[in-house]
């Protein structure tokens, strides 16, 4: 265990993919581990890539990647994609449009199940966030499907959250406006040389025209990013708003809003777990449930009487 | 939770023909494992770089071009240079039965040619990762 | 109407009574199987009448040979006038070798090339480039300049064969060098004949074999159209494939479907890049697979013309009557060879050949059995081709023309993989056309379908494949495979350097330059690619 701490932070990308997998299969050795390590991280910038199945966010975020190497910077990207309720397993496609980054070695890319985690999706990506972070990645990038709770709460975890979309889905700008838009930081039209982009442009401008924190409108960038197209701009309005995150001590409120939300989540997670010890796996649960089913007892007594086994109520 | 085995399942050199990796990888996926699809016309390079990011328990090459003898070798030395020697390695495709030997002493655990049923290989991967 | 309605009253009455009857012993003697299906899954009755039939109007669904809807076929003889071009696809290792085997087909009874082309030369790779590392001369020829050319085609005339070169994203290059080596020869390009396959956007679907994106290379496309409708008229400019659509996975209904739409997408791009529908569409000619399903594959071949006939007609208004007709090449299909008891395949192959025969193909490539396994060798081409000959000379299935026309059968398949191809269509318009379908992964995802289910099919026993899930034995592994020199990617490394070396580099570098710029504008580019590849 302390090989992989000393190899991770010598930069060895074995050890960062090995120790993912941990928090991935949350394994116990995770925690002391990053307990060690915590104070290591905090210098990456975490860039969050969201929108539709089919807004091409692969090949912006390869290119974004591509331009942000330009700089030197070392990058990291985490790809989320759905597991099968099922079986529990997942074909994870994302690399197939970022192949060119595979022989790079200032960049790391990891695809990642949004599989049944105990303590959510979310919980493993921040984990891994943290990992890459340690391993020396500047920039992190985290793109997945901006649908459900757990991958807005990804997102949400984010410094710099981008929202892509492509021009001619109605129902994604009513997507958008029933509460996505909230997380969005730069907004991205992607595809934008076909009919009804700047149609889309002028419909999401209008609707954060609406926002009640006008300290911060995004921007709405155009780009075509199969053809290479409009990625400097997407680039300098991530800065911009980088830029706006530090100065209006914005970014520092949100980092300690992000960490108040992971460890409430931490938190669930642990206590879920020790629930589930105290509870004989949960057998008391279906116990008690039959109870109440048969009218011997009710709800509330019963989680009384399962809070009492913490030692909480 | 248990830990799902994951799989990079990758198409080296030059041709096109994914039906037989596809398959595969969806077999894979409903026998619970985690499958990582790489898209056409990888080098080994690009195969073993992702296979160490990616920390699969098994890269599985696809290849109908011909090259099988000049490029899954090159795979594996690769991910033995890069630490990922304990990966299990296998390859299927249209490759002739002559040439199995040679990829084997290369450090193919296994090849897998035309006709063989998916549960053939699931059975294999489940049996031969390293856990 | 094929039947009056006091006639098909009758049938009605006597169907009822036969299928009660049928019912009624079925408790005791059980079919085989609970559903029978067809190779593509498709449900089959256990009887067929007039009744499946009687919405077909046989003067404009069916008609007569050479005429619309050209269900019948395109010509008015068929192979009583002559027989389909029996085209053997080859090539391998360098052009020396496979100019030997053109030169060998040629004297047993090949009627037109086949070129195969290398991986790295159908993706635009030189023989020295380091993605080609293992590659040169695997599954075709190795073609880096025209010298490789002059090499290939060298002692055979080019007035005189028929070649089809299988090549997609850099088809414009191949066939400028097929020009220039004509013009070596003393043959102007208005005397040849043959066909490119140029179907870039199959290989984005299925094939893999893709260079440039989507739009650019369907302007290449167009430009081919246009060059050729003026300057090498008898050239077929496209070859819409549906071959490797099916060799993907697809179903005979999505085979024909989606490579439609694609011809659609073609088409479309023409008539905008400003040429008129009838200048090209004679040109243009389909590909499509032959599988084990015979009565099936012959009503899928029937669809397709009929299909095409309608959309050519109605929807792009062609006028003449050659822009209507499909006209289509068969390969037998290498997804259905195994590669267990390997000498099944040749009568997989027969039977594949007989379906392509009696659906009407215009050219045929027989694959040879040891195809699952490796290159096939001189001999297994031979019985291949053999079994086309069979076929031609002593089946008598080409005396009468269209012969399974009228079954009851036939004619309802025919009618309803038209009418399944037709939704897959209006499926892809609703998403705005082939291109769109493609970049939306619509017609990938379908194909994937139904090659799983079919795996899974074929894992549960439910599909039999003899000799491979039923009826196995213990096999030593095959002998004799062909086997591709290893010595040939060095040799063509050093051949192409020295290429390099030799040329006017000054004149090379010109002539890409005006290239470039003939690109970046809106002109036509094959003139530019003509002269570049000449220096």
């Amino acid at each position: 265990m302390d090989n992989l701490k000393e190899r991770l932070l010598n930069g060895e990308k074995r050890a960062a993919a090995r120790l993912i997998s941990i928090v991935e299969n949350n394994e116990d050795v995770d925690q002391i581990l990053l307990k060690d390590l915590y104070k290591n991280t905090g210098n990456a910038y975490i860039i969050g890539i969201t929108g539709p199945p089919g807004a091409g966010k692969s090949t912006l975020t390869d290119k974004l990647v591509k331009s942000v190497r330009k700089t030197g910077a070392s990058v990291g990207v985490i790809a989320i994609d759905p597991t099968s309720p099922f079986t529990g397993g997942a074909i994870l496609g994302d690399r197939v449009r970022m192949s060119d980054l595979n022989t790079d070695d200032g960049v790391f890319i990891r695809s990642m199940g949004a599989r049944g985690h105990l303590g959510g999706i979310s919980e493993a990506t921040g984990a891994a966030v943290d990992i890459l972070d340690i391993f020396g990645c500047d920039y992190i990038f985290i793109e997945t499907v901006g649908v459900g709770q757990s991958e807005v709460d990804i997102v949400k975890a984010c410094d710099t959250t981008v929202l892509v979309s492509v021009p001619g889905l109605g129902d994604d700008i009513q997507a958008i406006k029933a509460g996505v838009m909230e997380i969005g930081d730069v907004f991205v039209i992607n595809k934008a040389d076909r009919d009804g982009a700047i149609k889309t442009k002028n419909e999401i401008a209008m609707m954060l025209e609406l926002k009640e924190d006008r300290s911060w409108i995004p921007p709405v960038d155009m780009t075509i990013a199969a053809n290479n197209e409009g990625i400097e701009g997407v680039l300098e309005s991530i800065a911009k708003h980088k830029e706006y995150m530090l100065e209006s001590g914005n970014g520092f409120k949100r980092r300690v809003e992000n960490r108040k939300n992971s460890l409430m989540n931490l938190v669930k997670d642990r206590m879920t777990r020790v629930l589930l010890e105290k509870t004989t796996n949960g057998g008391m649960f279906e116990e008690l449930a039959q109870k109440i089913v048969a009218k011997e007892s009710d709800p509330y007594t019963a989680t009384d009487l399962i809070l009492g086994k913490l030692n909480l109520s | 939770m248990s830990k799902p085995i994951r799989v990079l399942v990758a198409k080296p050199g030059l041709d096109g023909h994914d039906r037989g990796a596809k398959v595969v990888a969806r077999a894979l996926r409903d026998a619970g494992m985690e499958v990582i699809y790489t898209g056409l016309r990888q080098t080994p390079e690009q195969i073993a770089n992702a296979a160490i990011q990616e920390d699969v328990d098994c890269v599985a090459c696809s290849i109908l071009s011909g090259a099988h003898s000049t490029l899954l070798p090159r795979v594996k030395e690769l991910l033995k240079e890069k630490g990922g020697d304990d990966i299990l390695f296998i390859g299927g495709g249209v490759i002739p039965a002559d040439d199995i030997p040679y990829l084997k002493e290369k450090g193919c655990a296994e090849v897998f040619t035309p006709g063989t049923p998916t549960t053939v290989t699931i059975d294999f991967i489940k049996a031969n990762v390293k856990k | 109407m094929m039947f009056n309605e006091e006639t098909l009253k009758e049938i009605k009455a006597k169907s009822d009574e036969y299928d009660a009857q049928v019912a009624a012993g079925l408790a005791k003697r059980p079919e085989r199987l609970a559903k029978f299906v067809t190779g593509s899954g498709e449900d089959v009755k256990r009887l067929y009448t007039p009744l499946d039939v009687q919405n077909t109007n046989y003067a404009e669904e069916i008609g007569f040979p050479g005429e619309y809807p050209f269900t019948r076929g395109v010509q008015d003889t068929m192979y009583r006038g002559r027989f389909w071009t029996m085209r053997m696809y080859a090539g391998f290792a360098t052009a020396e070798a496979s100019n030997e085997r053109y030169k060998y087909l040629i004297a047993n009874g090949s009627m037109g090339l086949s070129v195969a082309m290398d991986l790295p030369t159908q993706i635009g790779y030189d023989s020295d480039d380091s993605l080609s590392e293992g590659e040169v001369g695997k599954v075709g020829v190795a073609i880096d300049s025209l010298a490789d050319m002059e090499i290939l085609f060298g002692g055979i005339d080019l007035g005189e064969v028929s070649t089809s070169m299988t090549i997609n994203a850099p088809a414009s290059v191949l066939l400028a060098m097929y020009i220039a080596v004509a013009e070596k020869q003393g043959t102007t390009a208005d005397k040849l004949r043959g066909t490119i396959q140029n179907d870039v956007l199959k290989e984005y679907i299925a094939r893999g074999t893709y260079i440039f994106p989507p739009a650019a290379s369907i302007r290449l496309i167009t430009n081919i159209f246009e060059y050729c409708s003026k300057e090498v008229p008898q050239w077929n400019t496209i070859s819409i494939s549906g071959y490797h659509i099916r060799e993907a996975g697809s179903t005979a209904a999505q085979e024909v479907g989606f490579t439609l739409a694609d011809g659609i997408a073609y088409v479309d791009a023409a008539i905008k890049a400003g040429l008129d529908v009838d200048s090209f569409a004679s040109r243009l000619s389909f590909f499509f697979n032959a599988h084990n399903d015979l009565l099936e594959e012959v009503a899928k071949y029937r669809a397709a013309r009929r299909l095409w006939a309608k959309i050519m007609k109605d929807r792009f208004k062609a006028k003449k009557s050659k822009s209507w007709s499909l006209k289509f090449h068969t390969q037998t299909g290498g997804s259905t060879l195994t590669a267990q008891q390997p000498e099944n395949n040749i009568v997989r192959v027969a039977i594949q050949t007989l379906a392509a025969v009696m659906g009407g193909t215009q050219s045929l490539h027989t694959n040879s059995k040891d195809e699952a396994l490796a290159l096939p060798t001189e001999d297994s081409v031979r019985v291949a081709l053999r079994t086309q000959q069979i076929v031609a000379y002593e089946s008598g299935v080409t005396n009468s023309i269209d012969p399974l026309a009228g079954s009851y059968f036939v004619e309802a398949k025919t009618n309803e993989i038209e009418a399944k191809a037709m939704e897959y269509i209006k499926k892809i318009d609703d998403l705005g056309g082939a291109v769109a379908a493609i970049e939306k992964g619509y017609i990938q995802q379908e194909i994937m379908d139904s090659a799983y289910n079919y795996q899974k099919d074929i894992e549960a026993g439910k599909t039999v494949i003899v000799g491979m899930n039923k009826f196995q034995i213990e096999e030593q592994p095959p002998k004799d495979l062909l086997k591709v020199d290893p010595s040939v990617g060095e040799s063509m490394k050093k051949k192409t350097q020295g290429v390099r070396a030799s040329r006017d580099q000054a004149a090379t570098d010109a002539a890409l330059a005006a290239l470039k710029k003939a690109c970046e504008g809106d002109e036509n580019v094959m003139p530019y690619i003509l002269a570049a590849v000449k220096t």
